[in-house]
This record gives C-alpha cells, sequence and structure tokens, in this order.
C-alpha cells in the first residue's frame, strides 16, 4: 500500500474519488487549486483507493497524503 | 485633498501608492485577512481590513469598498488590474456614489468585457479577426459543426474569460467532446457565465499588443507596442517593448487599427489591444483590456510616461500632456515576471519568504510588494515581482537582465527566476525569434 502526495500546497478543489474506487494508471484522482490554477493529481499505475485522507476544501502542503492506494496488477 | 482608495493588493497596489505620493495624493489601503501584513497596508496612509479572504468577500466585494470609501471622503477609486478593474456594474456603482473610478466609462468596460460582442464591433470596424463563430455556443453537437467548418486545430473559449484562463487549444473532434462541457462548467465558475465561443488556432503567431491613452476631450494617443509573446498557461511572462519583430510598416498598421477602435468606442482613459500576429504580419484583433496591463512598465520604460499619473489626469477631466504623434520612444524595455512557482513544473509554490534581496541598479526597475518574512498565500496569483530593465538597445538590455537576475535573492520558497534566466539565454529569445509557442517547445526541448 502506498500513499500518493500532493505535488505542491493548496486547497482540494475537487475529489474524484471513493474509498473502493479503481483508478486506472494515468487517471485523474484529485484536482487541487491554488493561486488561481487547478492542477489535476493522477495515479501514477492501475490502483484502488484504500484510504482518503482529504475532504473537498481542504488545504494541504506540498508533499501531505491525499489518498492512500494498493497497486492492481 | 484627493483620497484615492486602491482596491487592489500585492505589487500593483503598491506602483499605485508610489504615483499617489509623488501627486501628493492621499491613500486608502483595503486587505483581506491573508494580506494584513501586506506592503501596500505599510505604504498606504490609512488601511482597512476586508472579512476573510475569499476574493468575493474582499477584493471584489464592489459594495463594500464603495461603502468604505464613502465613509472615508475617498476622491477616486483605483482598481488596478484583475478584481473590478473591468467590472462595469462596480464603476456605474461608483459614479452613483459620487465617486470616480480610475478607468473608462462603463460602457467601455461593457463593450469589451465580452468578447463575443468586442468582435463583432470589430467585422463592423473591418478590423480582421481570427476566423470563428460570434455567438454563444449551446451544445456540443453544435461546437462540433462550427470547427469543423472552421477546420482544427481551433480555440475553445470562454466569452467573459482573461488572463489564458477558460481557454483550451483543440486539436480534433474526440478532444473537443472531452472538452467542451468542462470548458462551460470553468467559464461559469470562474466567470459566471457559461458562453463559449470556438476560432480558428494561429500556431505560431505572436502576441503583440497597442498601448493608447485617450482623454475626455477625444485627444487619443498611440503609446506603441508591447511583445508578450513569452507566455505559460496563456500567461505572460516576458514583456518587451518595442517588439522585435514588428516592422515599421506593421507598426503603422497596429497604431491604425488601434486607433480606429479608440475613436469608434470614444474611449476614455489608457487602455490595451491585444493582437495576435502571423509570421507574414498579418494581425488580428484579440482583445482590449480596459484597464492598467501589469506589463505597463516597458511602455513607461521606453516612453519616459508614468502611465498611472496619466489614468488619474484623465480621471480628473486634465488633457492628455503630450499630442498625438509627439510621443517618443527611446531605448529598449524587457520586463520578467517573477512567479512563486516551481521553475521545472510551473506548479504554485506558496509559503513564506525567508529573505529576498532585489540590489538597486541604474537601468533596472523592480515592482514587488515582497519583504522579508512576507507570507505568499495561495489564495491570489503567483505573481512576486516584476523585473524591468531599460537599456539603449535590445542586446544591452537582454544582457543586463540576464546579469542582475543572477543577483536576485528570494529564499523560502521556489520561484520561477532559474526558469526565466534560462529563457533569456535561448538563441530564440536573443534573436527576438520567439512565438506564443515558445516555452511549450522549450520544455519538449529539455
Amino acid at each position: 500500500m502506498e500513499n500518493l502526495t500532493a505535488m505542491m500546497a493548496g486547497s482540494v478543489w475537487k475529489l474524484l474519488v471513493a474509498v473502493g474506487d479503481e483508478i486506472s494508471s494515468d487517471g485523474e484522482y484529485v484536482i487541487l487549486e491554488s493561486m488561481k490554477m487547478e492542477i489535476p493529481h493522477a495515479a501514477p499505475y492501475k490502483c484502488k483507493v484504500v484510504n482518503v485522507f482529504v475532504q473537498e476544501g481542504d488545504f494541504v502542503n506540498e508533499g501531505d497524503s491525499l489518498i492512500q492506494v494498493e497497486k492492481l496488477g | 485633498m484627493i483620497k484615492i482608495l486602491i482596491a487592489n493588493r500585492g505589487e500593483i497596489a503598491c506602483r499605485i501608492i508610489q504615483t499617489c505620493k509623488k501627486l501628493r495624493y492621499q491613500t486608502v489601503a483595503i486587505y483581506s485577512e491573508a494580506d494584513k501584513e501586506s506592503l501596500h497596508v505599510k505604504l498606504s496612509d490609512e488601511a482597512f481590513p476586508l472579512k476573510g479572504n475569499h476574493t468575493k468577500d474582499t477584493y471584489l466585494n464592489g459594495e463594500y469598498i464603495i461603502q468604505l470609501a464613502k465613509e472615508n471622503n475617498v476622491t477616486a477609486i483605483h482598481p488596478g488590474y484583475g478584481f473590478l478593474s473591468e467590472n462595469s456594474d462596480f464603476a456605474k456603482k461608483c459614479a452613483e456614489a459620487g465617486i470616480l473610478f480610475v478607468g473608462p466609462k462603463p460602457e467601455h468596460l461593457e463593450m469589451m468585457g465580452e468578447k463575443i460582442r468586442a468582435r463583432q464591433l470589430m467585422e463592423q470596424l473591418n478590423i480582421p479577426v481570427i476566423k470563428g463563430n460570434s455567438h454563444p455556443i449551446q451544445s456540443v453537437e453544435e461546437a462540433k459543426e462550427i470547427a469543423f467548418d472552421i477546420g482544427y486545430p481551433v480555440m475553445l473559449k470562454a466569452s467573459s474569460g482573461g488572463g489564458g484562463i477558460g481557454m483550451k487549444l483543440i486539436e480534433n473532434q474526440e478532444q473537443l467532446e472531452k472538452e467542451f462541457v468542462a470548458t462551460q462548467t470553468r467559464a461559469l465558475q470562474f466567470f459566471a457565465n457559461d458562453d463559449v465561443f470556438i476560432e480558428k488556432a494561429i500556431l505560431k503567431p505572436r502576441h503583440i499588443e497597442a498601448q493608447i491613452a485617450a482623454d475626455t476631450l477625444g485627444n487619443i494617443v498611440f503609446l506603441f507596442e508591447r511583445d508578450c509573446s513569452i507566455q505559460r498557461r496563456n500567461q505572460k511572462v516576458v514583456e518587451e517593448a518595442p517588439s522585435p519583430f514588428l516592422s515599421s510598416h506593421g507598426r503603422k498598421k497596429l497604431e491604425e487599427y488601434a486607433l480606429t477602435i479608440a475613436k469608434k468606442m470614444k474611449y476614455i482613459n489608457v487602455g490595451t489591444i491585444e493582437f495576435l500576429v502571423d509570421e507574414n504580419e498579418n494581425i488580428y484583433f484579440l482583445e482590449m483590456n480596459t484597464r492598467l496591463q501589469v506589463e505597463h512598465g516597458v511602455t513607461e520604460g521606453i516612453t519616459g510616461i508614468d502611465l498611472v499619473e496619466w489614468q488619474f489626469r484623465i480621471t480628473f477631466g486634465e488633457i492628455l500632456p503630450i499630442r498625438p504623434h509627439h510621443v517618443e520612444m527611446n531605448g529598449h524595455s524587457i520586463e520578467v515576471r517573477v512567479y512563486a512557482e516551481d521553475p521545472k513544473t510551473f506548479f504554485p509554490s506558496p509559503g513564506t519568504v525567508q529573505h529576498c534581496s532585489f540590489p538597486e541598479v541604474e537601468g533596472v526597475r523592480i515592482d514587488t510588494h515582497l519583504y522579508d518574512g512576507w507570507v505568499v498565500s495561495p489564495f491570489y496569483d503567483p505573481l512576486l515581482a516584476k523585473v524591468i530593465v531599460t537599456s539603449k538597445t535590445r542586446k544591452d538590455a537582454v544582457q543586463q537582465l540576464q546579469s542582475y537576475l543572477l543577483s536576485v535573492r528570494i529564499e523560502g520558497i521556489k520561484t520561477n527566476v532559474p526558469f526565466l534566466i534560462d529563457i533569456l539565454s535561448t538563441k530564440g529569445f536573443q534573436e527576438g525569434d520567439y512565438a506564443t509557442n515558445f516555452i511549450s517547445e522549450y520544455q519538449k526541448v529539455k
């Protein structure tokens, strides 16, 4: 299991997944917003969401864990 | 006693306060919670807090700002750029409250605020616009038909958009299907208006804009052009005046178009008309910004004019201090925008500025609100500073700017300074041979 982390400081604009969802490789799971810019975060590999650590509107720092995933085949 | 309320923040609020001090106007600042310790608050004579940090509660809260202005006997409100600067409703409400709005008349803001209406006006004036539709598109099906007629690639744009937000390059029908609703949604969210339209994408265009100023008596002057083709995510990064690309014939044409538009509109105050110029120097109207531009400093560099002072004088009904065709251009001026962002990914980098220094050097102008300990918040755009160099020749200006940027120190947050130095060192930039795709091409090569 691995945590996927924020690439920048900002607030969670859109949370696109819930626990149990499968994300394809390169699939977007969260969109952060900072300084009037939205940055989609995509999964580096096919995975299943085990845990979600953030809610829409939360502020996160660069490197903070956003979701926990289990790598799929 | 003239008293000016500055309805803005950051570097531009500080820059406006400077001119106010020169003209001996009293200044009133407003600030959000995150901006409590901001430099513009420290520099102004008076300052009033706004509740919260969301822009709609703070710098976009026109009603409260006007109330503050009334209570404090403010003569005029300077909106800077962004926020309320192009909001015709706000300009109207200022007038109703008996407060001057430092900018054009509400009808000018309205005329140019909606890109579709602006295009229609250009068509009337026989000023070339890029092929596209001139009414809001209702559905994906309609969008597909229009894009097919015009031919891919096309640009999908929010009618009320600006600053590169709400526009998307579309290469094929599949991408159009994917992006149409997303662009509409974004347009609604950012601009409270989900009208979108499509136009032909010109692939290696230069972004060249004409600066004009017009007084209440109908005098209009052309203050030359700025080349703002170096952009990332459709936002300007490097700007220069004059354009290294435009021929004297092209400049004449640009002037003619700009003056025709300003005259037809009966425009008053300073304004910028943005054009796209293709490889064959065909000039197309893009949009008009009915306000002060971020990059106005390079025009000031080559003309010696203080555009903010002109804005005030025009607002107070004075005649333009220079007759048309008597403005002289001296030397070459280049500006770089220092952003709080990762120099490789361009991701925003808010945080605390532990230390910063911009050495004082002749010919270099720094517009900034930074100081040691300032916290760059995630609520606002990432602009930290503008470094503007004016020299006799373009070559000198490029060289001086390169060596100056090596002496700039900003610690605690990531900035794009290393990236700016790289850009200035490229052969393309040094030779003045670049288009709006310059940065994306440069990144591909890296």
